[in-house]
């Protein structure tokens, strides 16, 4: 497939920019750097990392696999606002925690009243702007991603396997965690990558708590130093990181086969909680949400109509449209890249275009600002080409056609979040066995036909996800919009940005209210989305979802 | 749905979706005369003031791109097609970075060379500075006395105020320009010795913006901040943030036995600048009585202007004295104060 090769192309050149910089900088900064600040960036970045992926993975698996398995009160509802937190911007829930629990915070000033202390030397609190701040903070933003994956997969496994495993003798726990959890691994791996990319690229969120990482290091030595070159390199060390664990998941994964084979598929019948246990999950899935979304909700709600005179403008609308629209460009280009370059892989097998469609999907580790500057230089460099050329041949200067355009920035989001689009199509794709291609080509289908009819109605609810989740994303994005839009052009985002830049959450809290209300309706079209097919479509005679695999395939 | 109906809905929402995109784009400034394109450092709100008494005054229209990082690069690339005909920055690196880069054109002006003093400006017109932000100790007022406070830059590394001051990170410009002008009087190994005594007086991990650290002395951690001065009179005019400048007082160090350490906002012509001779117009415009007048007015700041006169509330904060010494050539020393930064571990 020529079209993939050339399309994943494209999307990896900001990416090979970002090398091709790498390897012109001003002056080498290693040695600097490795005497001085890297080691602790290198233990913050894992330490982070680390906390992060613990963080998401507890609070996402164990919810979805509740909301899906059990049933207690709420659960319907837990089921998508679970879901919430992906509206709200990770730097947003920062500012709103720091206002929250800082020294003249609500939480501290009821402590002090109700313990009679003066002072900040009278009692110790911990510091919210720390590295523990910032793994509390991002993971209470990051855990939909494995949430809704593991979800989905938990949701398509058949109760036989788990009857099966139960009747050869294991209890509900080992049951989990021998069949359950290793059959949703693939879904529960790339939910975790997307956390654990989104950390690595993450610069607002460690500014403000004041964490030093890898990625305030990048910033460090292009702003301060001036050398694109060397914050170029370091943010190709980080993303050797990524590649390296991402590797390592492969290889551990290499021999297991994850789709189902055989026809028959019965949904799980939800297990009853009572009493404490009930209470216990209750909590499990209301505390995230009351962390990732509640309280940021409730606290920017307020600071909204004391200031709401200040904050308001007409041009609000204008704001929202753009950030709208940009947002629903790239949902589409994301989704379709994705599905072509997944199935692309999916026929081609492991070529160098796989290597190609992987370079592209770096982009969601890179961090808003150096990704940028990656679009920035393939684009430009065409411009002042063809402006070359057309003054040779015309005599007409052409000037800059792509770059500082809306284009560019919707050029930006796809690179940046063909992730995302990619990890759920794949892992949807995977589940697929290869047997329904193979019969498909046997009657005489071509591979475009096959995806059309067979593959496409099959993922459709995972390619729905994807495209809600690039929009909700792309509607939060800042650093990138911020360098590359066109004048007299702002996003909901980089309209808060003016205000939340100088820590005057005040005056940001109206717009920043706005983008989380514009990401929940999507949000909640994400939950539906991904239901279970079983309840939703049930057409006889037709195969509506990926089926169960006998036991012993899996492991 | 009936597959026909489906198709044309799809091929609607396409087509409305590119004509919406394509609307979009030609909304974009087209480059007509009586523009000028800005790109800038400075958050909108601080400057629109003066634009918008410039286009009433001279009928051209400015139009602005606000960004934190990433416009130098921008330029950069574009080359010699960029819209951007000025660079706005909040200080002296910026500026620095832009000349260095070689994507600036000399400017002259004899209004220009009038107006602003040689310190502020590079000799060719590549750069000129439009307002100075002093770099000033806030000092609680309980907890410290107007003798005791510290006079020089250099008594904040002395121990008597271990674990009594606070600033805002070592690595942000307005820090690196002050450890740049350090190493400018003192020399290196000087300004390293200082910055490691001043770290271990930190009461906590330097975080936070300039109005944070006000805001901690009036919570007592600390005794002493850093900051810019024009907060002093910013925090009083906002109700949640006035009892902080209320908790402190303003002391003008100095440096080297010379003023007090000075940054400067900046403007710089862009060697593409589309709109060359609306952009110089602008240049001057912002050199002049009226805008300078504006920036002390509304923004608190020093002008570059002589003569100019200050609001009440900035005089009645003190005389203050600048440091002599060109920032061309405290800029030069920018990547060494970083390193240093780094070296000493001041952030950790």
């Amino acid at each position: 497939m020529i079209g993939s090769a050339v399309v994943a192309a494209i999307v990896a050149a900001p990416i090979i920019a970002i090398a091709w910089i790498a390897l012109f900088p001003s002056e080498n900064i290693w040695p600097h750097l490795i005497s001085t600040v890297l080691p602790r960036q290198l233990a913050n970045t894992a330490l982070l990392m680390l906390g992060n992926g613990i963080g998401v993975l507890l609070i996402g698996v164990a919810s979805a696999w509740l909301v899906t398995t059990c049933r207690f009160p709420g659960r319907s509802i837990f089921e998508w606002a679970l879901l919430l937190p992906l509206a709200v911007p990770a730097y947003i829930v920062a500012f709103v925690y720091t206002d929250v629990f800082e020294f003249a915070g609500f939480f501290q000033t009821t402590l002090r009243a109700l313990f009679g202390w003066q002072s900040a030397k009278d009692y110790w609190f911990p510091e919210i702007r720390s590295l523990g701040g910032a793994i509390f903070v991002m993971s209470s933003v990051l855990y939909p991603y494995v949430y809704l994956l593991a979800r989905a997969t938990f949701q398509e496994q058949s109760v036989c396997m788990l009857e099966a495993s139960r009747m050869l003798g294991r209890g509900p726990w080992r049951t989990f965690f021998t069949v359950a959890l290793p059959l949703a691994r693939p879904a529960i791996v790339v939910g975790l990558a997307l956390a654990l990319m989104e950390t690595l690229a993450d610069f607002g969120t460690v500014d403000f708590f004041a964490v030093n990482t890898l990625t305030v290091g990048v910033f460090n030595v292009w702003l301060n130093m001036g050398n694109a070159g060397g914050a170029a390199q370091i943010s190709l060390v980080a993303l050797a990181v990524v590649i390296l664990l991402l590797a390592l998941e492969r290889i551990g994964r290499r021999g297991q086969r994850f789709h189902h084979t055989s026809t028959r598929i019965r949904p799980i019948t939800p297990f009853e909680l009572r009493g404490p246990r009930a209470a216990a999950a209750v909590a499990v899935c209301a505390l995230p949400i009351i962390a990732g979304f509640v309280i940021p909700a409730l606290v920017l709600a307020r600071h909204a109509i004391v200031n709401f005179e200040q904050s308001w403008t007409p041009a609000f609308f204008t704001f929202a449209r753009n950030s709208i629209l940009l947002a629903t460009c790239a949902a589409a280009g994301a989704v379709a890249l994705a599905i072509f370059l997944a199935y692309g892989r999916r026929v081609a097998g492991h070529t160098i275009f796989g290597s190609l469609s992987r370079i592209a999907l770096l982009g969601y580790a890179v961090p808003g600002a150096v990704l940028a500057i990656g679009v920035i230089i393939p684009l430009a460099r065409l411009d002042n080409a063809i402006d070359a050329l057309a003054r040779d041949l015309f005599g007409v200067s052409t000037g800059l056609l792509l770059s500082g355009t809306v284009f560019a920035i919707i050029f930006a989001y796809i690179v940046r979040f063909l992730a995302v689009a990619f990890g759920a199509v794949e892992a949807s794709l995977t589940k697929i066995s290869p047997t329904l291609d193979m019969a498909a080509r046997s009657l005489g289908c071509g591979p475009g036909e096959t995806l059309r009819r067979v593959h496409l109605p099959l993922v459709r609810s995972s390619v729905l996800a994807a495209a809600t989740i690039v929009f909700v994303d792309s509607m939060k994005e800042l650093p990138a919009t911020l360098i590359l839009r066109p004048f007299n052009f702002d996003t909901l985002a980089t309209h808060v940005f003016q205000f939340a830049s100088d820590e005057l959450l005040e005056q940001s809290a109206l717009a920043a209210l706005t983008i989380v209300a514009a990401g929940i309706i999507p949000v909640i079209v994400l939950s539906r989305a991904i239901r279970s097919p079983h309840a939703a479509h049930r057409k006889p005679g037709f195969i509506t979802a990926p089926l169960p695999v006998q036991p012993g395939i899996a492991e | 749905m009936k597959p026909f109906v489906k198709k044309t809905a799809i091929v609607g929402a396409v087509v409305l979706t590119v004509a919406a995109v394509s609307a979009m784009a030609a909304e974009e400034a087209t480059l007509t005369a009586g523009e000028v394109n800005v790109y800038s450092y400075r958050q909108p709100f601080l400057v629109q003031p003066l634009f918008d008494t410039f286009t009433e005054q001279t009928g051209i229209k400015v139009n602005v791109l606000f960004a934190k990082i990433g416009l130098v690069e921008r330029l950069k690339q574009e080359g010699a097609n960029s819209p951007a005909d000025l660079i706005f920055t909040v200080d002296i690196g910026r500026l620095s970075e832009v000349f260095d880069a070689a994507l600036t054109q000399p400017v002259s002006s004899p209004a220009l060379t009038a107006a602003i003093p040689d310190i502020y400006r590079e000799p060719q017109g590549n750069w000129f500075g439009l307002t100075r932000r002093a770099r000033i100790i806030y000092a609680s007022k309980e907890r410290v006395s107007r003798e005791e406070a510290p006079k020089t830059y250099e008594e904040l590394a002395d121990p008597k105020w271990r674990g009594r001051i606070c600033t805002r990170s070592g690595n942000h410009v307005y820090q690196v320009g002050l450890t740049a002008a350090m190493v400018a009087h003192y020399g290196e190994a000087k300004t390293e010795a200082w910055l490691t005594g001043l770290r271990r007086n930190l009461a906590r991990r330097p975080q936070g913006n300039d109005r944070a650290q006000v805001k901690a002395i009036q919570q007592g951690v600390c005794d002493i901040a850093l900051g810019n001065h024009y907060y002093f009179v910013k925090m009083q005019q906002n109700a949640e943030q006035a009892p902080w400048a209320q908790a402190v007082y303003p002391v003008f160090p100095t440096i080297g036995g010379s003023g007090t350490h000075v940054n400067i906002s900046g403007m710089a012509l862009t060697r593409a600048a589309p709109n060359r001779k609306n952009a110089v117009a602008l240049m001057e415009f912002l050199a002049g009585p009226l805008a300078q007048q504006i920036y002390a007015e509304q923004n608190f700041e020093y002008p570059i202007l002589d003569g100019v006169p200050l609001a009440g509330v900035l005089k009645a904060m003190g005389p203050m004295t600048a440091d002599t010494m060109p920032l061309a050539e405290i800029s030069k020393y920018r990547s060494a104060a970083i390193k240093l930064v780094d070296k000493v571990g001041y952030n950790d």
